[in-house]
């Protein structure tokens, strides 16, 4: 079950912050061909990340691409480059509605039947950044079997909805609450959006914390130092930690019995229950599967 | 493909290196090289950007480049946005095999 | 007896205390002699001939007047063929080239240098080889007279008319300023004659005293005697650089899983970001688990003296200080104290300071897969670093640790061979990048350790392999024949070469 708590985000026309991404400990990293790319540099952006998709080794770090949005004839030169990259995920910006989804997927999937790349191996991601997306992120998450989740763009969004964004983030609120019940529902990611202060520890560490105990999965940075607070947040409780410690010993033994039912305490331990252990416990950067110490 | 105007690609920041084409005086590839590793890889920043025009079609130029330490990587895609803009083309074939 | 025939005590005595007119003249220094009007004079009264051996300290860093001053007044005089025996130079004594051009200057002794003057020396500028010493071999050769001075030509911030010397001013909180006098100290004791050369005239006594009044031969006071911006910074700031912060937080975990991290160790870091940036990730567990150090020796900073004042460090040791917050606290805190180079790091003296370490963490332009470290020469054999404590350091500290990015750029850290060896793989213990740790296969006990704290270790190879799949196989630097620099180890004996590089097909 991949993690992903930290999105780093790179900007595709900058050589020096693409070759050291992979360096930072992000869980995923973004490497963006549109906001922060000049118009006038679009191609030389695309040439960028796509060589570099080519020639880098970034470890086991999930490799997204935003690219440009269909409508403006920049995004399915993208796609044509960068699925052949085959990067993890592509991320569509400024989602509105499902059929934005359908038709983006029907371009990678064109092109990965060209390149031989198997059918259905590039996953995708939807940006959600205006109200009418919001209203429509249910029916965006369940549009592709591809996504992996759906994010919130606040920048654009807030001007969407004629306000600015605040420190306790109530112009948000309608949006998150929104995008993370349409991911779940659909089983997928949510992600929050960027924090743009990058010197205030303590701002970025309250908002993590709160879009944490909602339910998001993680969150985008725009720097390395965002990083450490941020998994530091994300780590579970200890009590929790045991409990789930105590789930899967209770698994692998039921394992070695040969029998199908585990309990723990009395209790039948059930599926989203186990899933729900292993990702506490790699969250914790522990083996959900490694011999659990007895506390 | 041929250089029909001069096209800049590229920046002066650490890790990136600026391509300038122009349209050859004379036939084949002419390569101006400055770089801040000149001894240890300007044998290999040339070969790549001799290679990259190659695989372009590029047969007449003229390129002068200013390498900052860019990787392998970063010269092939500064090369090839230059030689296409340079070209006044937007059409570059992604289905060719790297 | 005839009473009348006793000469009177005025008659027979020259020290009593009338003198002939009667009148006790009051006590006065009178004039000691030492003041002069001029470097020029300074230079005549000291004997300055051809073929000497003069020198200079480097506390002014690339803020310093006084090295290119004395040589365009030696060179205005016609004295030709002189040793420059130097702590260290900086890129602001370019003017040298002329010198050196010229027949002034024909040998230089160095630490190290940079800039147009050391380029040009890789080129075959001199057509001797300079001779390369860390600060501990330099001391340890001047005080057995290996190394001859015969006229050092020292500047100071404040100097009183007898000679009493200081890197600060008492009165002022700026100015020119620089804290430490430390390697200037040995060659004031040891040099047949000492000229200092100050903007501050400051009334006797300028005592506590860097350099002692007894040592000093001649006093000039100039216009300017460096650049304070080029001196030092107000006070050196953490960097925010997140790759340094990634190699100075897995520095700090080495170092603290070590067993040399105990209460009352003793410390000494390097002046790169990232090595002093591993202060700052050891400071956090010293506050929490009430641990502190008996001594911070080195290259002092800002840091170290907040830490001191915070009671985190005993004693503070300083050899050189970097910034003016150092400098103050020199100044004002009798603990701080300023040691000389003999003191730091003299090789054949067991009480050598940098032999009471329990670690210190250094920088590296370059490292070998024997843990070879080279920190005067580039990738591309030129030049531009200096030897500084680093053998002395790693030789004495319990646990040497370098810290560096596995690439500068596209230039790799790690390689097969350094370009040249400046502190042998024996006395390197551990290398920290932002991409893996490395234990040298000598310490299994500092592999133990860490790998016991769960620290995950990779091998040096490795990170070799690592750093050449990222920027590609460097083509070998060509040299020729010639070589224009002799590397000492801290023992003074020969460890490596410079040749001059090879531009032909450049």
């Amino acid at each position: 079950m991949r993690l992903r708590r930290s999105m780093m985000f790179v900007p595709g026309n900058n050589p020096g912050m693409i070759k050291d991404a992979g360096i930072f400990g992000a869980d995923c990293i973004m490497f963006d061909l549109e906001d922060s790319v000049a118009m006038t540099e679009k191609d030389t952006a695309r040439f960028l990340v796509y060589n570099a998709l080519m020639t880098l080794d970034y470890g086991n770090i999930e490799k997204v691409v935003r690219i440009n949005d269909l409508s403006s004839g920049l995004g399915v030169e993208d796609l044509e480059a960068i699925v052949r990259a085959k990067p993890d995920v592509i991320r569509l910006p400024k989602t509105e509605n499902a059929q934005d989804v359908i038709d983006c997927e029907v371009e990678i999937e064109r092109i990965e039947r060209e390149a031989g790349i198997p059918v259905g191996s590039t996953g995708m991601m939807a940006a959600i950044e205006t109200a009418g997306g919001v209203l429509n992120a249910y029916e965006i998450a369940h549009a592709s079997k591809r996504l992996i989740g759906i994010a919130l763009g606040a920048e654009d969004y807030v001007t969407d909805l004629k306000t600015t964004r605040s420190d306790d983030g109530t112009e948000l609120f309608f949006a998150r609450g929104m995008i993370l019940n349409a991911a779940r529902s659909a089983g997928i990611d949510a992600l929050d959006t960027v924090y743009s202060d990058v010197n205030n520890e303590e701002g970025f560490r309250r908002e993590a914390t709160l879009i944490k105990k909602m339910g998001f999965s993680g969150k985008s940075i725009i720097n390395p130092r965002q990083i450490e607070p941020l998994h530091e947040i994300f780590m579970p409780r200890e009590k929790d930690l045991i409990k789930s410690r105590a789930i899967m010993e209770a698994i692998r033994e039921a394992n070695e019995r040969g029998s199908g039912v585990a309990s723990l305490n009395g209790k039948m331990i059930d599926r989203p229950v186990v899933l729900r252990a292993r990702y506490l416990l790699e969250l914790a950067g522990e083996d959900p599967d490694g011999e659990q110490e007895q506390e | 493909m041929k250089i029909i105007k001069p096209a800049t690609a590229g920046t002066m920041e650490s890790s990136d290196v600026i391509i300038r084409i122009e349209p050859a005086e004379k036939p084949g590839l002419e390569i101006h090289l400055t770089s801040s590793v000149m001894q240890q890889f300007g044998r290999q920043i040339e070969e790549a950007i001799r290679g990259t025009l190659e695989g372009l079609g590029v047969e007449d130029a003229r390129v002068e480049a200013v390498d900052k330490g860019a990787l392998d990587c970063t010269i092939k895609a500064r090369v090839s946005a230059a030689a296409f803009r340079a070209a006044d083309r937007n059409d570059y074939d992604w289905r060719v095999k790297q | 007896m005839d009473i009348s025939k006793i000469r009177h005590i005025d008659e027979i005595s020259q020290n009593g205390p009338f003198l002939p007119s009667g009148v006790k003249e009051k006590g006065h220094m009178g004039d000691s002699g030492k003041m002069l009007e001029s470097i020029h004079e300074a230079i005549v009264k000291s004997g300055l001939k051809d073929g000497m051996t003069i020198s200079f300290h480097h506390h002014f860093r690339n803020g310093d007047y006084i090295v290119n001053m004395v040589l365009d007044e030696i060179a205005r005089m016609g004295i030709k063929n002189l040793t420059v025996a130097a702590s260290s130079l900086a890129s602001c004594h370019a003017p040298m080239i002329e010198h050196i051009k010229n027949g002034v200057v024909t040998h230089i002794e160095t630490s190290g240098m940079r800039g147009e003057l050391a380029e040009q020396i890789s080129r075959g500028l001199m057509d001797f080889p300079v001779v390369f010493r860390s600060h501990g071999g330099r001391a340890a050769a001047i005080a057995r007279g290996e190394l001859h001075i015969d006229v050092a030509f020292l500047g100071a911030p404040s100097c009183d008319p007898l000679g009493n010397a200081n890197g600060y001013i008492r009165e002022e909180e700026g100015g020119t300023m620089c804290g430490s006098l430390g390697y200037a100290k040995v060659d004031a004791q040891y040099a047949d004659k000492v000229v200092i050369i100050t903007d501050n005239i400051v009334p006797y006594p300028n005592t506590p005293f860097g350099i002692p009044a007894v040592q000093v031969d001649y006093i000039v006071p100039v216009e300017n005697i460096g650049d304070p911006a080029g001196i030092m910074s107000g006070a050196t700031r953490y960097t925010k650089n997140p790759k340094e912060l990634l190699i100075a937080k897995s520095a700090a975990e080495v170092i603290m899983n070590s067993g040399y991290f105990y209460d009352g160790f003793a410390m000494q870091m390097g002046s790169g970001g990232a090595s002093l940036a591993t202060v700052r990730f050891l400071r956090e567990r010293m506050e929490q688990e009430n641990i502190h150090a008996h001594f911070a020796l080195g290259g002092i900073t800002g840091q170290i003296v907040e830490m001191h004042e915070e009671g985190l460090i005993d004693k503070i040791l300083d050899v050189q200080s970097f910034d003016l917050q150092a400098a103050k606290s020199l100044k004002d805190n009798r603990f701080h104290a300023q040691i000389d180079g003999c003191f730091y790091a003299g090789y054949d003296d067991n009480g050598a300071a940098v032999n009471a370490l329990d670690f210190v963490v250094l920088s590296a332009l370059e490292i070998d897969t024997n843990f070879n470290v080279n920190v005067l020469t580039g990738s591309d054999g030129v030049i531009r670093g200096a030897i500084g404590g680093h053998p002395d350091t790693a030789a004495g500290a319990g646990l040497s640790v370098v810290v560096g990015p596995l690439t500068r750029g596209r230039i790799p850290t790690v390689v097969k061979e350094v370009n040249t060896v400046v502190t042998p793989g024996s006395i390197v213990d551990v290398f920290v990048t932002e991409q893996g740790i490395a234990v040298n296969p000598r310490r299994q006990d500092i592999i133990d350790k860490l790998t016991d704290a769960g620290i995950e270790l990779t091998d040096i190879e490795t990170l070799r392999e690592k750093a050449e799949k990222i920027v590609g196989k460097p083509d070998p630097i060509k040299y020729l024949d010639r070589v224009v620099g002799v590397v000492l180890y801290r023992d003074n004996t020969v460890i490596d070469q410079v040749r001059q590089i090879d531009e032909s097909e450049l």
